[in-house]
C-alpha cells in the first residue's frame, strides 16, 4: 500500500505530521476506511473488556484461600504413555498463530486484487480458526470429564473451573463469530463481490471493496493476541 | 484563539486563510481543501416501515431514542413520587412494603442513570445533532445505528418486564452489591436481578454500535472546513462521552456477566463464604469487593457520561442565547478531554467505607480533588461568558443559569465527599443522596430541558410555548431547591439513606417535618414537567411556526436546505465551514451572529478573529 495523498494535504510523518492531520479538516486519519477506524476503536473497548475479565481472573485467584491448581498436570496430555505438560494448548497457539499468517497474506492478496489466492487463504484462516474451536472443545470435554465445573473442580479452587471456562468461553466465542465470518467473507472474495467497484452489502448499501478483509484480518489478529495473554496467565502462570 | 496563538504553534492546516498559499492556486482567501471523500451513499425508506420504525436516519433514531428514553424517564419519576411517598408519610400508602421501597429505589436509580440519562444525551441528542453539527450527511454507519436503537428498545423492554416477573424487579440497590444482590431475601433476587443483567448487558452491546458511530462519525466525516477546534462545544461533550462510555461500560458488561454466571450456574466470582441461618452456602472464595472495583470502573465515568454532553450542550446555549463567543473555547475543549481522562482514575472514591489501604484513600482523593480544577474552569468561563453579555432572558437562558446554580452547588459538596476523612462520616446518609441529585440528577436535566426548548423548532419547526416554559422552569428550579438543599441537612444529622422507614429513631423529631416538605416538593416537581407535555402537545397543536433559525445561532444544524432538515441533512451540496460556531456580536459585522458557512470574504471589514 502506497501513502494516501489526499489532495491540497501533504502528510508529514511523525508527530508533526499527526499533529497536522488532527488540526486538519474533514478527517483525523488520512485516507482510512471508516470501516477501518471503526474496528480498530471496536478492538480497543474490546481490549477493555478483555482487560477487566483478566484483571479480574487476576483479583479472584490471589483472593481464594483454597490452593490454585497446577497448571502442567491439569493441561497435561497423553502422547504415546507419557504425559506431555501443555501439549494441546501449544497446538492450538501454533494452529491460531498460523492462521493469523495466512489471513495477513489474503489482505495482501485482496490489496493486489488477486482473487482466487486472497479467497484461498481467507478459506486456510477459516479452516484454522476451526481447528482451534475444536481443539478448545476436545480440551473443555477432556476436562469435564476429568470433573472440572464452572463450580467446582476436584484439583483445587472452584474459581479455577469458573474463570477457565468463562474466560476461554468468551475467547471462543469471539474465534467462532470470526470463523463465520472468515466463510462468509471467502464466499463473497470467491463470488467476486469486491471486484469492479464492489457490489452492495446485503443489508446496507455501502458497496464492497477488498479494505473489509483487511478489517476483518485485524479482528482476527486482535483475537489471537488475545489468546497469547490467556495462555500466558492460564498455562503459564 | 487569537493570532499569536496561530502563528506559535506553527500547525496552520486548520485555518482556511493559511492554506491559501499550500494550495499554489491564485490567493483566495476564500479557500478550503476540496473534499476528501466521494458523497456518502444514503438509504432513503420508502415504506412506513423503513422510514419511521426501521428507519435509517440519524434524525428520527435520535428521536425514538428521546422518546424511549422520556418514557423511562416518566417511569423512573413515578417511582420517586412513591419512594417520596413513603419517606414523607411512612405507612400512608399502605401498599408500599420495604420490599417495594427498595425495589423502587434500584429501579429508579438504575433508570434514571443509564436508560434515561446515557440514552438521552448520546442516543437522542447524539444521534440528532453529531451528524448537523460537524456537517455530514448522516452517521457513518446508519444501519447499525439503526440496530444499536432496536437494541436498546430491547434492552429497556426486558427491564419493564421485570416489574411483571413474579418477586417482581431486583430491590438491591442501583449499584447491585453482591452478595445480597443475588440471595433469597434480596427483593427480586430470581428473575428480577436475571433481567436487570441481561438488559444492561444488551444495553452496553447496543450503545457500542451507536457509540462506534458517533465516534467515527465526528473523527472521520466531518465537512469541509469543519476542524476540529471549529466544532461546537456539544459535539466536544458527545464525542468524549462516547470515549468514556467505549472504555467504561465493558467494565460493565463484565461484571454483569460475572454475576449472572453466580447467579444461574452458581460460580463464586463475588460470592465470599457465606453463613445463612446457621448454615454454609454452596458459595465460597469468591471477591464482592472485586464487583465494587468493577463497578465503579463502570460507575464514575458514567457520571461524566451523563455530565460532558451536558457541559458541551449548556456551553452552546450559553453563547447563543448571550449573543457573545464562549469565554476561552480551547480551554473548555481541553478541560472537557481533561475531565474525561481523570475520570478513569478517581472510581474508588466510592469505596472508601469498602475498606482499603489508606495509601489507596490518599491516591483517590487526591485525583478526586484534581478534576475539580478542569471543573471549576468550565464554570468559571460559563460565568464569563454571561459577563457583559447581551442575555436574553428566555426559556433557555433560564435553564441554563439554573443549572450552573446547581452545578455548582453539587459540585461543591462532591469536594466535601471526595476527602476520605469527611466522607467516612456523610457516607450512606441523605448528605450522598443531595450531592449525586444535585450534579448528576438535576444539573444535567436543567440541561436537557434547555436544550429541548432551544432544538424543538429545528426538529418539529415550531416555537414552544414561553410562558409555559418559564412556569416549567421556576416550579421545576424551586423544587428542585427544595427536595435537595434540605437533604444537606438531614445528612449532617446522620439520616441513613436506603432506610425504609426512620421508626422511633431519634432523627424523627427533626427529620420528620423536613421530609414532609421534601415530599410535597417532589411531588410539585413531577407535577410541572407535565406542563413541559402539555406545552409539547400543544405546540404541535397549534403553535405558531418558528421561523428559520430562530435564535439567531451559528452552528450547521441551523443551516439547512430545510428546516426541520430532510434526510441527508443539507440537501444538494454539503455546507462549507470557515470559523468556528461563535463569532456572535463582532464588531462591524452586519448582524450580531455570523454562521460558520460565512466565507472570510463577506466579512473583511469586521473584527472577526481567526478561528
Amino acid at each position: 500500500m502506497s501513502d494516501p495523498k489526499i489532495d491540497g494535504f501533504e502528510l508529514k510523518p511523525g508527530f508533526r505530521g499527526m499533529a497536522s492531520d488532527t488540526g486538519s479538516d474533514q478527517t483525523m486519519f488520512k485516507g482510512v476506511h471508516w470501516g477501518k477506524a471503526m474496528m480498530w476503536i471496536f478492538l480497543l473497548s474490546d481490549t477493555f473488556v478483555f482487560s477487566c475479565f483478566l484483571i479480574a481472573y487476576m483479583k479472584g485467584r490471589g483472593s481464594t484461600p483454597v490452593e490454585w491448581p497446577n497448571p502442567s498436570e491439569v493441561f497435561a496430555l497423553e502422547a504415546f504413555g507419557v504425559p506431555v505438560p501443555l501439549l494441546l494448548i501449544a497446538l492450538m497457539t501454533f494452529v491460531l498463530i498460523t492462521s493469523s499468517g495466512t489471513m495477513a497474506l489474503a489482505v495482501k492478496y485482496g490489496y493486489e486484487k488477486n482473487r482466487k489466492m486472497c479467497g484461498w487463504l481467507v478459506l486456510a484462516t477459516a479452516i484454522g480458526g476451526l481447528t482451534f474451536v475444536g481443539m478448545q472443545a476436545y480440551e473443555w470435554s477432556k476436562l469435564i470429564h476429568e470433573g472440572v465445573r464452572p463450580w467446582e473442580n476436584p484439583f483445587g479452587a472452584a474459581q479455577f473451573g469458573s474463570f477457565f471456562f468463562m474466560i476461554t468461553g468468551f475467547h471462543g466465542t469471539h474465534v467462532s463469530i470470526g470463523v463465520i465470518f472468515l466463510f462468509i467473507y471467502a464466499y463473497k472474495v470467491f463470488a467476486g463481490h469486491y471486484e469492479n467497484g464492489g457490489k452492495r452489502g446485503w443489508f446496507t448499501t455501502m458497496k464492497g471493496d477488498y479494505v473489509e478483509i483487511e478489517i476483518l484480518g485485524l479482528y482476527w489478529h486482535f483475537v489471537d493476541l488475545v489468546w497469547v495473554f490467556i495462555f500466558a496467565f492460564f498455562y503459564l502462570w | 484563539m487569537s493570532d499569536e496563538y496561530e502563528n506559535k504553534s506553527g500547525y496552520q492546516a486548520q485555518s482556511s486563510e493559511a492554506l491559501t498559499g499550500s494550495a499554489g492556486s491564485t490567493p483566495d482567501m476564500d479557500y478550503v481543501r476540496p473534499a476528501e471523500l466521494p458523497e456518502q451513499d444514503l438509504y432513503h425508506g420508502h415504506t412506513f416501515l423503513t422510514k419511521w420504525v426501521f428507519c435509517q436516519d440519524a434524525k428520527v433514531i435520535g428521536v425514538q431514542y428521546f422518546l424511549t428514553a422520556v418514557f423511562t424517564g416518566i417511569v423512573g419519576l413515578i417511582l420517586s413520587w412513591l419512594m417520596r411517598l413513603q419517606l414523607g408519610f411512612p405507612g400512608l400508602a399502605g401498599f408500599i412494603t420495604a420490599e417495594h421501597y427498595y425495589q423502587f429505589v434500584t429501579m429508579h436509580g438504575m433508570i434514571m442513570v443509564v436508560y434515561f440519562l446515557t440514552a438521552l444525551f448520546l442516543g437522542g441528542f447524539g444521534n440528532y445533532l453529531i451528524p448537523l453539527m460537524v456537517g455530514a450527511r448522516d452517521m457513518v454507519f446508519p444501519y447499525v445505528n439503526m440496530l444499536s436503537f432496536w437494541m436498546f428498545f430491547v434492552a429497556v423492554a426486558i427491564l419493564m418486564a421485570s416489574f411483571f416477573v413474579p418477586g417482581g424487579p431486583t430491590g438491591a440497590g442501583w449499584t447491585l452489591y453482591p452478595p445480597q444482590t443475588i440471595l433469597e431475601g434480596t427483593p427480586g433476587s430470581g428473575m428480577g436481578i436475571l433481567l436487570m443483567l441481561i438488559s444492561l448487558a444488551l444495553f452496553v452491546i447496543g450503545f457500542t454500535m451507536g457509540g462506534l458511530n458517533y465516534m467515527i462519525t465526528v473523527l472521520q466525516a466531518r465537512t469541509r472546513g469543519m476542524t476540529l477546534m471549529r466544532m461546537p462545544l456539544t459535539v466536544w461533550g458527545i464525542f468524549t462521552a462516547t470515549v468514556l462510555a467505549m472504555l467504561a461500560f465493558p467494565a460493565l458488561l463484565v461484571s454483569a456477566i460475572m454475576m449472572t454466571l453466580d447467579k444461574v450456574i452458581g460460580t463464586s466470582f463475588f460470592m465470599p463464604t457465606i453463613l445463612k441461618a446457621g448454615e454454609v452456602l454452596e458459595y465460597g472464595g469468591g471477591s464482592p469487593i472485586l464487583f465494587q472495583h468493577l463497578f465503579w470502573f463502570f460507575g464514575h465515568p458514567e457520571v461524566y457520561i451523563v455530565a460532558l454532553p451536558a457541559f458541551g450542550i449548556v456551553s452552546d446555549l450559553i453563547s447563543v442565547h448571550a449573543r457573545k463567543n464562549i469565554f476561552g473555547y480551547r480551554m473548555m475543549v481541553w478541560a472537557i478531554v481533561g475531565i474525561g481522562a481523570l475520570s478513569f482514575f478517581v472510581w474508588a472514591h466510592h469505596m472508601y467505607v469498602s475498606g482499603m489501604n489508606p495509601w489507596f484513600g490518599f491516591f483517590f482523593a487526591t485525583t478526586t480533588l484534581i478534576i475539580a480544577v478542569p471543573t471549576a474552569m468550565k464554570v468559571y468561563n460559563w460565568i464569563l461568558t454571561l459577563w457583559r453579555g447581551n442575555i436574553r432572558i428566555n426559556t433557555v437562558m433560564l435553564w441554563c443559569l439554573g443549572f450552573i446554580v446547581t452545578f455548582v452547588n453539587g459540585g461543591i459538596t462532591g469536594i466535601f465527599l471526595g476527602n476520605v476523612s469527611v466522607d467516612v462520616p456523610l457516607s450512606d446518609t441523605y448528605f450522598v443522596v443531595a450531592h449525586f441529585h444535585m450534579v448528576m440528577g438535576i444539573a444535567p436535566v436543567m440541561v436537557i430541558m434547555g436544550a429541548v426548548y432551544h432544538w424543538f423548532p429545528l426538529i418539529t419547526g415550531r416555537l414552544l410555548n414561553e410562558t409555559l416554559g418559564k412556569w416549567h422552569f421556576w416550579a421545576t428550579f424551586l423544587g428542585a431547591y427544595s427536595i435537595y438543599f434540605p437533604m444537606h441537612y438531614l445528612g449532617f444529622i446522620g439520616v441513613p439513606r436506603r432506610y425504609y422507614e426512620m421508626y422511633d429513631s431519634p432523627y424523627m423529631t427533626s427529620a420528620v417535618g423536613m421530609n414532609e416538605f421534601i415530599s410535597l416538593a417532589a411531588f410539585l416537581v413531577g407535577a410541572a414537567q407535565f406542563i413541559l407535555i402539555f406545552n409539547i402537545i400543544k405546540t404541535l397543536k397549534t403553535g405558531k411556526p418558528a421561523p428559520k433559525n430562530p435564535w439567531k445561532a451559528n452552528s450547521l444544524e441551523w443551516h439547512t436546505s430545510t428546516q426541520p432538515p430532510e434526510h441527508g441533512n443539507f440537501g444538494e451540496r454539503l455546507p462549507v465551514v470557515h470559523r468556528w460556531p461563535y463569532d456572535f456580536s463582532v464588531p462591524g459585522a452586519k448582524d450580531d451572529f455570523i454562521p460558520q458557512t460565512t466565507p472570510p470574504s463577506e466579512v473583511v471589514h469586521t473584527k472577526v478573529e481567526k478561528t
